[in-house]
C-alpha cells in the first residue's frame, strides 16, 4: 500500500513533496504549505487509493528546537485508507510570524472543528474557513496558550476580583 | 395568516440531559428544528500543555481524567504510544493483564451511556439498574489499584503493581453480574414500544457521511462501515482473540443501542478467553534506564535503586521524532501522537478526541427532527465532556 | 414565613429553629451539577448502593430556583464560572455550596491558565470534601459536616439576609 501513495505522490506532485520519513513504522511525507489542498484534493478522488478518512489535522511548535530554521510550525494531517487499512502523514511547515494554510473545509466537513481548535490554541490562519472562532477557551481570552513562549501557569484577569491586577503566574 | 417565527432557545451548560457542561443553541420553528450549534469549551482544562509540561512517567495521572468514564483505556493509549516512541516489548502477561482491563472499562463506559441515555429518554430507573452492575466493576479496580475510578493502574512498560490474587474470582463474578444484568435490560428496553418510537429513525447518519464527518467507534459502526481498530491495527495481543465487530444497519439511535449491547458481550466473550489462558510473568518490562524496576528489587539490588532514582527525578531521553498510536476506545478511535525531541519531556501531546470529532455531527443528526429529538441525539453520539474540551 | 419576624428572640424561637433545621437537613435537594469525574461518584451515590435517599437528597432539581444544595463537583473553567456564579445567584436562600473534590477546592491537579484555582474564588463555599475523586463514603461525611452545620443555623441569620429590620 505504501508503494502505492508513493508512486501516486512522486507521479502527480514531483515537486510538492519535499521528502518522506519513516519512524516507528509510521510513514509521513513533508510537502510544500500551497500543494496541500491539491494533494488532497487529489487523493480524495484518485479510487485505487480510498483515501477518504481524515483522522486529524494538528501543529507541533518546534520554537527553540535546531529545526526551527525549517519553519516553527508543522502542520500534521493525519490521512487513514478504510479498505487499505493504512495510514500516513503530511507533514508541512510554516513560518512563525502570521503563520496561515488554507483550509480543508470544503473536501471534509470534519476539518471544521479541528481547525478551529487548531486556531484557537496555536493561533494559525486558516484560509476561507466559514467560521474561525474560539471553540475551546472563552471568547475574550488572550493569546494562544499551546505556543511554547505561553506560560503553563498563567492566571488571566478576567473576573471583577482580579481584572485591575497584573497578570499573575502561579509557580 | 400565521406567520413562522423562528425561535432561539439555549440548552445551556447546566442542564440535566446534556451530561455534562455542553450548551446547544437551538432555532426552532415551533417545535421542528431549524438548526442545532453545539457550543462546547466549558470543561476546558488544558490537559495538553499540562502533558507537555511534565516527565513522561508522570504525566500518566493526568491522562486519567480526560474521559473519566473510561479511565483505564486513557492510560492504556498512553502508555502504549510512549512504548512504541521508545521500542518497549512488554511482556505477554501484561499484554493479557491490559486487554481484560481496557475490556472492562468498555462494559463500564458503555454502562454508564445506557443508563444516563435510556434515563433521557424516560426510563428513569435503568440508571439504578446498570449502577448495581457497575459496582462489581469497580469492585476489580479497587482490588487492582486501591482506587474506584482513576486508576493510573496501566504505566509505561507494564502495570503498576502485580495484580492481585483474587484476580481472577473478582472478574469472573463482575462477567456474571454483567451477563445478568444484560438481559434485564434488554428485556426492559429491546422490546419496549416507547423505546423504539424514541430511537428509531431518529438520529439517522449515513455511511457516507459518517466517513466525510470522519466518526469513529459506534457511531460508524452504526451505518454499516466495519471499522474496528483492535481488529484493523491490533494492539497489545488483540489479535489472539476471537470476536465479532458489531455492525448497525440504518445509522439509527436503535441501531447504536443495540450494537453498544452486543460489544458489552462481546468484551465478556474476550475477558472470560484472555482469563482462560493468562500467562505467568513479570509485571514490567525489564529495560534499565525507562522502565521503573520493580519495588522489591529496589530493597536488594544497587541497580535498581540507581536507576529508580534517575528515572523520578530525570526521566528518560525520548528520541527526535512523532508516534500515532490508536486504540479502540469505548466512544471511538482514541489517538495519541506524542512527540519527542530529544528532551526529558515530550515536545507536543496531540490527543485525538473521539467525542469531539464525534459531536461535531449533531448539526446533521438533529436538524429537520422535532425538539425531544435533540435529547437522544445528544445522547446516542455518547459524549465524555472531559475528552471533549481537554 | 412571616412569623419569626413578629416574635422577639424567646424560647419559642429556639425551639423552632431546631424545627426548621430539622426539615432543611432532612430534604436538602441539590441542583443537577456536575462538572466532571465527580459527577460520576456523586451518581453513584446517588444510585443504589451506596443510597441518597436515606438523607431525602435524591430528588435532583435541574432548575436551580427549585434547589436548595449545589454541589460543585468538578473542575471549574474558566468559561464556566460566569455561568456557575448566575445559578448561584439563581438560588433561592437558604442555600448551601459544597466544592466536592481537590479540583473544586483548590484546583486540584490542574495548576494552569485553564482552570480556576478553587471554586471558592466565585462563590462562598460551607464544606469542602477533598479526594480525586472523592468516595461516596467521603461525600456522604460531607454531608453530615453539612448538617451539623445547619444544626448551627438560627432563623435570625435570615432575616438579615432578607434585608428587613425588626
Amino acid at each position: 500500500m505504501e508503494e502505492k501513495i508513493r508512486g501516486f505522490l512522486k507521479e502527480r506532485f514531483p515537486e510538492a513533496v519535499l521528502k518522506e520519513e519513516e519512524f516507528r513504522g509510521d510513514l509521513s511525507f513533508f510537502i510544500k504549505p500551497e500543494a496541500l489542498v491539491d494533494i488532497c484534493q487529489a487523493l480524495l478522488e484518485s479510487t485505487d487509493l480510498d483515501v477518504k478518512y481524515l483522522c486529524d489535522i494538528t501543529t507541533v511548535d518546534w520554537l527553540g528546537h535546531e529545526s526551527e530554521s525549517e519553519g516553527r510550525f508543522e502542520m500534521v494531517y493525519n490521512l487513514y485508507s478504510l479498505s487499505g487499512k493504512y495510514r500516513f502523514f503530511l507533514k508541512a511547515r510554516i513560518s512563525g510570524n502570521n503563520p496561515k494554510i488554507a483550509t480543508l473545509c470544503d473536501l471534509w466537513p470534519s476539518a471544521n472543528w479541528l481547525e478551529r481548535e487548531v486556531w484557537d490554541l496555536f493561533g494559525i490562519t486558516f484560509e476561507g474557513h466559514p467560521d474561525l472562532t474560539r471553540i475551546l477557551l472563552p471568547d475574550e481570552f488572550e493569546g494562544y496558550p499551546l505556543r511554547k513562549d505561553h506560560e503553563l501557569h498563567y492566571e488571566q484577569p478576567m473576573f471583577s476580583w482580579n481584572k485591575d491586577d497584573p497578570p499573575e503566574v502561579i509557580k | 395568516m400565521s406567520e413562522s417565527r423562528i425561535l432561539t432557545v439555549n440548552m445551556g451548560p447546566q442542564h440535566p440531559s446534556t451530561h455534562g457542561v455542553l450548551r446547544v443553541v437551538l432555532e426552532l420553528d415551533g417545535e421542528t428544528v431549524i438548526s442545532a450549534r453545539p457550543v462546547v469549551g466549558y470543561l476546558h482544562t488544558g490537559i495538553e500543555k499540562t502533558l507537555e509540561s511534565k516527565l513522561y512517567n508522570k504525566a500518566i495521572p493526568c491522562t486519567d481524567r480526560m474521559d473519566y468514564l473510561a479511565p483505564m483505556s486513557n492510560n492504556l493509549g498512553y502508555c502504549l504510544a510512549v512504548e512504541k516512541l521508545m521500542e518497549i516489548d512488554v511482556p505477554d502477561k501484561v499484554k493479557w493483564a491490559r486487554v481484560i482491563l481496557a475490556e472492562l472499562t468498555r462494559i463500564n463506559s458503555h454502562l454508564v451511556w445506557l443508563g444516563t441515555h435510556a434515563m433521557d429518554l424516560g426510563a428513569l430507573s435503568m440508571m439504578l439498574y446498570t449502577f448495581r452492575e457497575r459496582e462489581s466493576i469497580i469492585d476489580v479496580y479497587e482490588a487492582c489499584a486501591g482506587q474506584r475510578m482513576m486508576t493510573t493502574y496501566i504505566r509505561i512498560g507494564g502495570l503498576a503493581w502485580d495484580l492481585p490474587s483474587d484476580f481472577d474470582k473478582k472478574v469472573r463474578t463482575a462477567c456474571d453480574n454483567v451477563e445478568r444484568g444484560i438481559e434485564d435490560y434488554e428485556k426492559l428496553l429491546t422490546g419496549n414500544q416507547i423505546f423504539l418510537n424514541r430511537t428509531k429513525g431518529i438520529a439517522v447518519i449515513s455511511a457516507e457521511d459518517a466517513i466525510a464527518w470522519s466518526l469513529s467507534g459506534p457511531m460508524l459502526r452504526g451505518s454499516g462501515v466495519k471499522r474496528d481498530v483492535r481488529k484493523d491495527d491490533p494492539y497489545s495481543g488483540y489479535e489472539n482473540f476471537d470476536f465479532d465487530v458489531c455492525l448497525g444497519k440504518t445509522g439509527d439511535a436503535f441501531d447504536r443501542y443495540k450494537l453498544r449491547v452486543d460489544e458489552m458481550r462481546q468484551s465478556i466473550r474476550i475477558i472470560r478467553q484472555a482469563l482462560d489462558g493468562i500467562p505467568e510473568g513479570p509485571y514490567r518490562a525489564h529495560v534499565p534506564g525507562v522502565v521503573l524496576p520493580p519495588k522489591e528489587d529496589i530493597l536488594y539490588k544497587m541497580e535498581s535503586l540507581i536507576f529508580h532514582f534517575k528515572i523520578i527525578t530525570e526521566g528518560f531521553k525520548a528520541p527526535t521524532g512523532s508516534v500515532y498510536q490508536g486504540i479502540e476506545s469505548p466512544k471511538g478511535e482514541l489517538g495519541f501522537y506524542i512527540t519527542g525531541d530529544g528532551t526529558t519531556k515530550a515536545r507536543r501531546v496531540r490527543v485525538r478526541p473521539p467525542c469531539f470529532i464525534n459531536l461535531a455531527c449533531l448539526p446533521v443528526l438533529c436538524e429537520g427532527s422535532l425538539l425531544a429529538d435533540v435529547v437522544c441525539a445528544v445522547g446516542t453520539i455518547d459524549i465524555v465532556l472531559g475528552e471533549v474540551d481537554r | 414565613m412571616g412569623i419569626e419576624e413578629k416574635i422577639p428572640d424567646s424560647i419559642l424561637l429556639t425551639s423552632l429553629d431546631k424545627m426548621v433545621n430539622w426539615a432543611h437537613k432532612r430534604s436538602m435537594w441539590p441542583l443537577t451539577f456536575g462538572l466532571a469525574c465527580c459527577a460520576i461518584e456523586m451518581m453513584s451515590t446517588a444510585a443504589s448502593h451506596y443510597d441518597l435517599a436515606r438523607f431525602g437528597m435524591e430528588v435532583y432539581r435541574p432548575s436551580p430556583r427549585q434547589a436548595d444544595l449545589m454541589i460543585v463537583a468538578g473542575r471549574v473553567s474558566l468559561k464556566m464560572a460566569p455561568v456557575i456564579k448566575t445559578l448561584y445567584e439563581q438560588m433561592p436562600n437558604p442555600k448551601w455550596v459544597i466544592a466536592m473534590g481537590a479540583c473544586a477546592s483548590c484546583g486540584g491537579v490542574f495548576n494552569n491558565y485553564a482552570v480556576v484555582q478553587g471554586v471558592d474564588r466565585i462563590v462562598p463555599v460551607d464544606i469542602y470534601v477533598p479526594g480525586c475523586p472523592p468516595r461516596p463514603e467521603q461525600l456522604m461525611n460531607g454531608f453530615m459536616k453539612l448538617f451539623e452545620k445547619v444544626d448551627k443555623d438560627s432563623m435570625k441569620n435570615y432575616r438579615e439576609s432578607w434585608g428587613r429590620k425588626i
